[in-house]
């Protein structure tokens, strides 16, 4: 597949070209790219798995993007410790919604997509140039999405030119949209979104703001079916993923499993979780 | 009608042959390096865009000499081929074997082949595994013949006569900056004067086995390589380090033509790095 039978590099691979991973494909093998298959009909949505809710904030100097464990198959929970957030490069972190199988396979396309960009040009892209990439990607997905087998990302990443970080939301045609301070996107992600609108401040510290996205997964999974909350049998934790300007870092386990635990024992005293200081 | 000449097959291999091996003097030496933590490159090159040295793959490396566009070609296509294997496969099973088999194919296909010129380039495939028992460095001449090497491999400019001098002070298990102080020492013993290379006529990298990151390749910086070189001086200085008669008079690389290499070259500003200030 990679190199014809005498072993030498086909000519497509010394051909000059452009910088783009997924336009190579689509000229040199063009059944890799998720969005040229033909499938069959009806509905899919509940056959396959399908990941649920994401939220991301952002904080003084980065951004956090946190992601609860759970895959459903209609009614199934079909996974309990599946992963959605991702680094997609080292500035930046995508996740997903929707059908999980297309969603992994879409996150792999994208980070091999940065990565190749990266070093044919020796230079990294612009966090939107990054966020439009993203955006080509899904729009090659719109014939699955319409049979039901929708992905929808998060991407959020560490901007250099105004030192702080960036919130992307998209629709499942491609569209792109910039969020500020936060946004949530899945099955759980109104619930989520409500709980973010209430506790998110602009000065919260890193991980102040890795809690408020814990808490929202909570609400969102106290209220939303498809949405797991922490497993505190399992100990199967979100994931918590941080970027900034030192680039992506995963909360370790144990952090995430403290503040879990700090959270869930406040909610043994007020299960809705921490209440408002104030009214108006 | 005229009969064309005969020309026997070994006289035309060898005026190939000659042809390719004058291209490749012109240019300026590249060294790469064992050393305990990794490989490391030094080339000579007073470019700051166009690298001599590139990253290929998470554990694998590029160098080369010769001629720029012909050699960024094979890059380029080294990196596609990655890239499309790690995607179809996994990151795991890219590998410098096949790369370099991949090349020497290229190459030798289009030695032997009548109608196009032999590429005036000479590559080395290097990637480092789990110890330096495990690295691995693959020397591909233009003719494509391959060669396994263990320790150090010279290309390009006077080749032999730095080779002869890395050879004479290598040592097994070097480590980082003494691996550097040798190869830029080495490549200032290339001709009948001695000459002691300045950090930015340098272009340094490293495989580094202890990064922590997947990706092990990393650019060195013109303050990085300017402080482990001040640190550790010449084993036998040069006295006068600026009598660089020798050098300005004849040589005119054929990697570096959009760029006149000059002594009076003002320093030019490092590359834009995005490696310098993350932990890639």
């Amino acid at each position: 597949m990679t190199s014809d039978a005498s072993g030498r590099l086909p000519e497509a691979f010394l051909t000059p070209g452009g910088s783009s991973f997924m336009d190579f494909l689509a000229g040199h093998a063009p059944d890799l790219l998720p969005g040229r298959r033909s499938l069959g009909q009806g509905d899919l949505s509940s056959e396959v798995p399908h990941g649920t809710t994401i939220v991301a904030a952002t904080f003084p100097g980065g951004v956090i993007m946190a992601g609860d464990r759970r895959a459903t198959m209609g009614n199934i929970i079909a996974q309990r410790d599946i992963e959605k957030v991702f680094p997609a490069d080292e500035y930046s972190a995508v996740a997903f919604a929707g059908s999980a199988g297309f969603g992994i396979e879409m996150v792999r396309l994208f980070q091999v997509e940065l990565e190749h960009y990266e070093k044919l040009e020796g230079a990294t892209l612009s966090l939107d140039g990054k966020a439009n990439r993203l955006s080509a990607l899904i729009r090659g997905n719109l014939p699955m999405a319409m049979q039901g087998l929708t992905v929808v990302p998060l991407f959020a990443g560490y901007d250099e030119d105004i030192k702080g970080g960036r919130i992307f939301s998209y629709d499942p045609t491609g569209g792109r949209y910039e969020e500020t301070h936060f946004y949530s996107v899945g099955s759980g992600s109104l619930f989520a979104r409500g709980a973010l609108k209430k506790l998110y401040r602009e000065d919260l510290s890193e991980t102040d703001c890795a809690t408020v996205a814990i808490q929202s997964l909570i609400d969102a999974a106290d209220d939303d079916s498809a949405t797991g909350g922490p497993d505190m049998l399992r100990r199967i934790f979100p994931v918590v993923g941080v970027v900034t300007a030192d680039g992506y870092r995963r909360l370790p386990e144990d952090e995430v499993a403290t503040l879990v635990d700090a959270a869930w024992s406040q909610r043994h005293l007020r299960p809705d979780g921490p209440a408002s200081a104030s009214l108006t | 009608m005229s009969v064309p000449f005969y020309v026997s097959p070994e006289q035309l291999m060898r005026d190939r042959a000659d042809f390719a091996r004058k291209g490749i003097a012109k240019g300026r030496s590249a060294i790469a390096l064992q050393y305990a933590d990794g490989i490391l490159f030094v080339a000579e090159n007073r470019s700051p865009a166009l690298h001599k040295v590139a990253e290929i793959y998470d554990r694998m490396a590029f160098a080369a000499v010769g001629r720029y566009n012909e050699f960024e070609n094979l890059r380029i296509a080294g990196v596609r081929l990655a890239d499309m294997r790690g995607y179809s496969y996994d990151r795991r099973d890219v590998t410098g074997r096949a790369l370099a088999n991949a090349y020497a194919q290229t190459l030798g296909a289009i030695f032997s082949s009548g109608g196009e010129k032999p590429l005036e380039v000479e590559i080395l495939v290097a990637e480092i595994g789990a110890s330096p028992a495990e690295d691995q460095i693959y020397r591909l001449t233009y003719d494509g013949s391959i060669a396994d090497v263990r320790g150090y491999a010279v290309m390009g400019g006077p080749a032999e006569q730095v080779a002869d001098y890395v050879g004479e002070h290598y040592s097994e298990g070097i480590s980082l900056a003494g691996a550097l102080r040798l190869a830029v020492d080495a490549l200032g013993h290339d001709g009948t004067e001695v000459r002691e290379l300045t950090p930015d006529q340098l272009e340094v990298a490293v495989l580094d086995r202890t990064r922590s990151q997947v990706r092990k390749f990393k650019r060195m910086s013109e303050e990085t390589l300017a402080g482990i070189l001040s640190e550790s001086r010449p084993a036998e200085a040069p006295t006068e380090p600026a009598e660089e008669v020798s050098e300005a008079a004849g040589e005119s690389p054929a990697d570096e033509a959009p760029v006149a290499p000059t002594d009076d070259d003002a320093p030019v500003a490092p590359p834009e790095d995005p490696d310098t200030d993350r932990p890639l």
